[in-house]
């Protein structure tokens, strides 16, 4: 494996993505990323030069929609993707900033 | 204090847009429906549900570019903002980083020290983030999405401020433009204008910038200019005792007149930005942009300019009633319905001012139409109505926006003309006041006031006091 990943990289994408991990996951993450970027150098292997960055499969543009409200109260259909409800609010951990 | 220190800011302006529905679904963005009835699965970040840009928010965005004289990018795109929070529930905010829709603005302010130019870095289109309210109760915190996906454009300006002043006129005029654009109320209090600064100070002549930080939670012009005094005189006192300014974001508390700095949202501010896939490349072409170009309006300051040519109004009145669209509007389609801009000016600037306050109301609240005002000044100039009864009347129309004249005609409150009528009431005035009468006829020419108050009272108002008046003096 040609790309090594530092104790201190996995700590902080741990952080990033909210993850708490132990050891040995932490190890088999290390490992599991590493070889992920070998993937992503062999790609870098191809000769892109004069090549446009290319965010979209497909060559469409200027999808919009006009100003105008077509959905009605659907609360009780969005609030049981809720992990909890109280008074019509989805509920979640204590957040405070 | 030995060194002179100068104060630098730039300014983060978010503007909620005045769109009916929400930036990338069909949900309404009306304010006050109860908790998460204005939600559905895009706006709260379901797994294959699809955004699509509301064509509204681009032309609003590309009027508010074109008048702060930016470039618009004609190929652009959203990219997304990654990070963890139960107010954004995609976890990750749908943004512009990369291209932004519009890009080196600049607008023209006017203070005390004179007139300059303040820089518009960029203008992105971005959604909102929903509400979170903390439970006391339960230990926990509870979400409503309604305004999750409402759009914004954030207006970043150039670090070109120097004083609270600055940074007010720079506020006004942003308000002002995009208010006549008609792309936002801009209520600084209500939040549909939130401005987040960013201020560093250096001693004077110095080139190089010192540390900012960045100010929030300031939702009124006076928090702002308070803010601002607070945090110069907070890293000048840093700097002085030989300590560092820290590069972070600081919490305002208007009521404790100072900040604090706020726990930031992650260790680090890493988002991670990356093109939005759901969301397809937007191309503007110069047809595209001409026809917002040709739809925007005469702004205040040319429209100033115009008041002062063609009306004979003071030039303070043309200050206030050109400082809302609302009231610009009302005053134009009134004079042009035939009321005498001067009397027009006046309803505005005396009554309506004046009833706008005592309700706590902004000039956008005004229910009445110009038809009605002008109705209302029409029945003033014949003389079918007096001026106190015009008030009267201007205040039921100012609650109901009622036709003046149909009001006048139900409440039987046209002046009586009738001169046989007047004079009998007169003569009986006279008859029952001996006192008052001997007293004028015996040289208090004041006590005609008194004679003249009791026929209007016994008119019930209805009377020309001019005529009254004439009346009175003939018959004594």
């Amino acid at each position: 494996m040609a790309n090594i990943i530092s104790d201190e990289t996995i700590e902080y994408v741990g952080i990033l993505a909210k993850l708490e991990l132990s050891p040995e996951e932490k190890e088999q993450a290390k490992k599991d990323m590493g070889s992920m970027l070998d993937y992503i150098d062999k790609l870098g292997e191809l000769d892109t030069e004069g090549v446009e960055p290319m965010s979209h499969a497909f060559p469409v543009k200027n999808v919009f929609r006009e100003d105008v409200v077509t959905n009605q109260d659907m609360r009780e259909e969005i609030l049981k993707n809720a992990p909890g409800e109280k008074d019509g609010m989805f509920v979640v951990p204590r957040t405070f900033e | 204090m030995s060194k002179q220190y100068e104060t630098v800011i730039g300014l983060e302006v978010h503007v909620e847009l005045a769109t009916k529905t929400k930036i990338f679904c069909g949900c309404s963005t009306a304010f006050g429906g109860e908790p998460n009835t204005h939600t559905c699965p895009v706006c709260t970040g379901m797994p294959g549900s699809l955004p699509v840009l509301n064509k509204q928010v681009l032309e609003y965005a590309v009027a508010v570019g074109l008048a702060t004289n930016c470039t618009i990018t004609q190929y652009c795109k959203f990219d997304r903002k990654n990070y963890f929070y139960p107010d954004n529930p995609q976890n990750y905010q749908i943004s512009q980083l990369y291209l932004p829709i519009c890009r080196n603005g600049k607008v023209e302010i006017e203070t005390d020290a004179g007139k300059k130019f303040v820089g518009i870095h960029e203008i992105h289109m971005e959604e909102d983030a929903g509400k979170l309210i903390h439970d006391e109760w339960d230990d926990c915190s509870l979400v409503d999405y309604n305004r999750s996906g409402v759009p914004l454009i954030e207006i970043v300006s150039e670090p070109d401020m120097r004083s609270a002043q600055e940074v007010i006129a720079y506020l006004e005029k942003l308000r002002m433009t995009i208010q006549y654009l008609g792309a936002s109320d801009c209520k600084l209090q209500e939040g549909s204008m939130r401005a987040d600064v960013n201020l560093s100070i250096r001693e004077v002549g110095a080139k190089e910038f010192g540390t900012r930080t960045e100010m929030k939670n300031l939702n009124s012009f006076k928090a702002i200019a308070r803010a601002i005094e607070g945090e110069r005189e907070r890293q000048i006192d840093l700097l002085e005792s030989g300590e560092k300014v820290m590069q972070e974001t600081r919490r305002w508390d208007d009521n404790k007149g100072e900040s604090y700095a706020m726990r930031s949202k992650e260790d680090a501010q890493d988002y991670r930005y990356f093109p939005d896939p759901d969301l397809v490349p937007i191309v503007l072409d110069d047809a595209f942009l001409e026809e917002i170009r040709k739809k925007q309006p005469e702004f205040r300051e040319e429209k100033m300019r115009r008041y002062k040519e063609a009306f004979d109004i003071p030039e303070y009145d043309i200050e206030i009633i050109t400082g809302s669209k609302r009231m610009a509007d009302l005053f134009e389609a009134t004079v042009a319905l035939g009321g005498q801009p001067k009397k027009v000016s006046n309803w505005l600037m005396v009554e309506t001012l004046r009833l706008l306050k005592e309700n706590n109301m902004d000039p956008e609240d005004i229910r009445f139409s110009p038809e009605n005002l002008a109705k209302l000044i029409s029945l003033t100039d014949t003389k079918a109505i007096n001026s106190s009864v015009a008030k009267e009347v201007f205040e039921v129309m100012f609650a109901e926006n009622v036709n003046p004249e149909k009001y006048v005609e139900e409440k039987g409150l046209k002046t009586v003309n009738d001169e046989g009528a007047l004079r009998k009431t007169v003569e009986e005035v006279i008859a029952n006041n001996p006192q008052s009468v001997e007293d004028y006829r015996n040289g208090k020419e004041k006590a005609i006031g008194f004679l003249v108050g009791q026929t209007m009272k016994a008119m019930k108002g209805k009377a020309d006091p001019g005529m009254v008046n004439q009346l009175l003096k003939e018959l004594l």
